[in-house]
């Protein structure tokens, strides 16, 4: 019996074995026909480019007029990253280049019709699951490709909130192709954008997206993070290290410092920010240093009213959760994952760099740092 | 005649091979040094100052060396620190695997470096330490930089600052290289002082200070922390003594050091012991 694990793991290994065979796609080839359950041909289309996170495409808050088709491309790129300022090279494998893979934005009721190009250069079968899609394992089961390869999948967003995608290429390649980056995030707004507690509007004028990564990187006998020429080459000492389940690196965008300094996300007071933070694999707790959560998604769903005044929340492993603040205060900002031990020591760490005036009524130092009076 | 003048006599007398090349120094005592002559110089302060209560930017007073100092042309490297390890009077680098021994130590904290300058004293019967910070910035010559923000006193919001030197070291950092390099990698400044302001910093005798000053910028008080000392490179960067690496995030935003090292001054033998000491050996030979 054909098991579907067992299929995958020959589709695996034929593409492994002789990826020469599979290099027959001609442009023709290459647009099959989607069979859809009801006539979306009536329906605008918009074709979105995606934006490098932190940063997020450009989007309506509340939708203009109704459903439509949103189309998106992204290319799946196995290369090797530096993830830590001591030159630690990692073997990742993308979503679109970067760790995490871009933030996508819809309404509920559109459609995400997505374009996954898996180039010759690769050298695995990947796929996308959609935790915010419905069926075929989130799409997993319809959208495996070789490298050579390219497919379109289309799923209706009927869920608001914000949900993470990843790579699930069946077996222990899930969790690997997980923990060498192949994950991101998608939001999904309600048509009327963002609401409070008492159901009044919600509008933030910057958005973040924070993809927090954990890395098992293998080491050498002299304690050295060890250098791989490909993924296969890491793969068996890489699971060694991932089935200890202590991570080596916990950063976020892929590499520690990679929102730090001259990349410090940038904000200033009064302005509203809304973060969206998601982690595909591992649990994990943000917190604000100097700030908080005026309204938190803990879980990310939108039709759950936001808490409201947090200090730390919880983004459970294999979700997205979204937090809006507005700054009252100038000055530096540490946005952390709140196990001190993973922000500061393995990565988990950015800063939020915010201009405007100080509020002395907020905060005031008293009395500088002086000697200690006597009697 | 003073002492001291007479001391000075004894030196000239004494001190032929301090006129002899690197090399034949080297063979004859312990590293290769270099002669930072006598001179006076503008001297960024080390500390934080408090001007009335609000953080400004360190003084900046004339230093007069009236004598010249040996400082060591290179950062002390991984061999010659290995060897205080091998007689157990330095504990193991942090990170220490298979370096070639000619690279530069790093990995090191101020005790490290502590009891290096005195196992090397002990061995060579000289008296070598570490630099203070005015001197390092002395030695560091052109090659030093000014850690000063270059913002004025704000007393209305003590966020413009943090945002100032934020960017300041922010701009510093994307210049890091975590590689550590050969000797000599980042070049000599005019005394032929090697791999100054590089990714190494280099820690100095000088203790955290809090310095407060009236409107006047007289100075009212001084707090000293000696558990915190100053680690010279591209800017001063204050890190406790059992620090070995000093990398990290949270909430100490800022550029921390790449890699923390040191390199020793020595100091004129004026003690009968050092001067028999270095007479027999320049007349026994090299060992």
């Amino acid at each position: 019996m054909i098991t579907r694990r067992n299929a995958l793991k020959s589709a695996l290994f034929a593409s492994m074995a002789a990826p020469a065979l599979i290099r027959t796609a001609s442009a023709e080839e290459a647009k099959p026909a989607v069979a859809a359950g009801e006539d979306l041909s009536k329906l605008p289309r918009r074709k979105v480019k995606l934006a490098r996170p932190p940063f997020v495409h450009e989007h309506d808050q509340v939708a203009k007029g109704g459903p439509a088709i949103i189309e998106f491309t992204m290319t799946i790129e196995e290369k090797e990253i530096q993830i830590d300022d001591e030159g630690t090279m990692f073997q990742a494998m993308t979503f679109d280049g970067s760790v995490p893979g871009p933030l996508m934005v819809v309404h509920e009721g559109d459609y995400v019709e997505l374009t996954l190009v898996n180039p010759e250069t690769n050298t695995m079968p990947h796929n996308i699951d959609f935790h915010s899609s419905t069926g075929g394992l989130g799409g997993g089961a319809l959208t495996l490709i070789n490298p050579g390869e390219q497919t379109v999948l289309r799923w209706k967003a009927t869920r608001p909130g914000t949900f993470v995608y990843h790579c699930a290429p069946g077996g222990p390649m899930i969790p690997w192709h997980v923990v060498s980056g192949m994950n991101g995030a998608i939001m999904v707004l309600p048509r009327e954008g963002l609401k409070n507690d008492k159901g009044e509007p919600v509008k933030y004028d910057r958005v973040y997206y924070v993809g927090e990564q954990d890395f098992y990187v293998p080491k050498d006998a002299d304690g050295n993070y060890k250098r791989y020429s490909d993924p296969g080459e890491s793969y068996a000492d890489t699971v060694e290290v991932m089935n200890g389940l202590v991570p080596t690196h916990v950063v976020f965008n892929g590499a520690a410092g990679s929102l730090t300094g001259e990349n410090a996300l940038k904000s200033k007071v009064g302005e509203t920010v809304l973060i969206v933070h998601s982690q595909a694999n591992r649990d994990t707790r943000p917190h604000l240093i100097g700030g908080h959560g005026d309204y938190v998604w803990e879980t990310g769903k939108f039709n759950n009213p936001p808490e409201k005044d947090l200090e730390t929340w919880f983004i459970r492993g294999g979700s997205a959760g979204a937090a809006i603040y507005t700054f009252l205060q100038p000055g530096l900002y540490a946005y952390v994952n709140h196990n001190l031990i993973e922000a500061v020591n393995l990565g988990a760490t950015a800063h939020f760099q915010v201009e405007g005036e100080w509020n002395n009524d907020l905060m005031q130092q008293v009395v500088p740092p002086s000697p200690i009076s006597q009697g | 005649m003073s002492a001291s003048t007479c001391i000075k006599a004894l030196m000239i007398l004494l001190c032929v091979p301090a006129m002899l090349p690197d090399i034949a120094r080297a063979e004859a005592s312990g590293p290769t040094t270099v002669m930072i002559p006598a001179g006076r110089f503008d001297y960024r302060s080390s500390g934080e100052f408090l001007e009335n209560g609000y953080p400004v930017d360190a003084t900046i007073e004339e230093v007069v060396f009236e004598e010249p100092f040996e400082i060591m042309r290179f950062q002390v490297s991984v061999g010659q620190y290995e060897q205080c390890v091998a007689a157990n009077a330095c504990r193991e680098r942090l990170g220490a695997g298979r370096q070639p021994g000619h690279l530069p130590a790093t990995g090191i904290s101020f005790r490290d470096a502590s009891d290096y300058a005195n196992w090397l004293s002990e061995v060579t019967g000289e008296k070598w330490r570490l630099p203070t910070d005015k001197e390092w910035a002395y030695a560091a010559g052109d090659r030093f930089i000014d850690d000063a923000i270059g913002v004025e006193k704000d007393t209305a919001n003590p966020a413009r600052r943090w945002i100032a030197r934020y960017s300041k070291y922010a701009s510093l950092g994307s210049q890091t290289d975590p590689e550590i390099r050969e000797p000599g990698a980042y070049g000599a400044n005019q005394f032929g002082v090697h791999d100054i302001s590089g990714n190494i910093w280099e820690w100095t005798d000088t203790c955290y200070s809090r310095k407060r000053l009236d409107g006047e910028g007289k100075l009212m008080s001084e707090t000293e922390n000696c558990g915190v000392r100053i680690a010279a490179g591209q800017h001063r960067a204050y890190i406790s003594f059992f620090i070995q690496d000093a990398k990290g995030g949270g909430c100490s935003v800022g550029a921390p050091p790449e890699y923390l090292g040191f390199r020793l001054v020595r100091e004129r033998p004026v003690g009968i012991k050092a001067v028999l000491h270095r007479f027999r050996k320049v007349f026994s030979g090299p060992e």
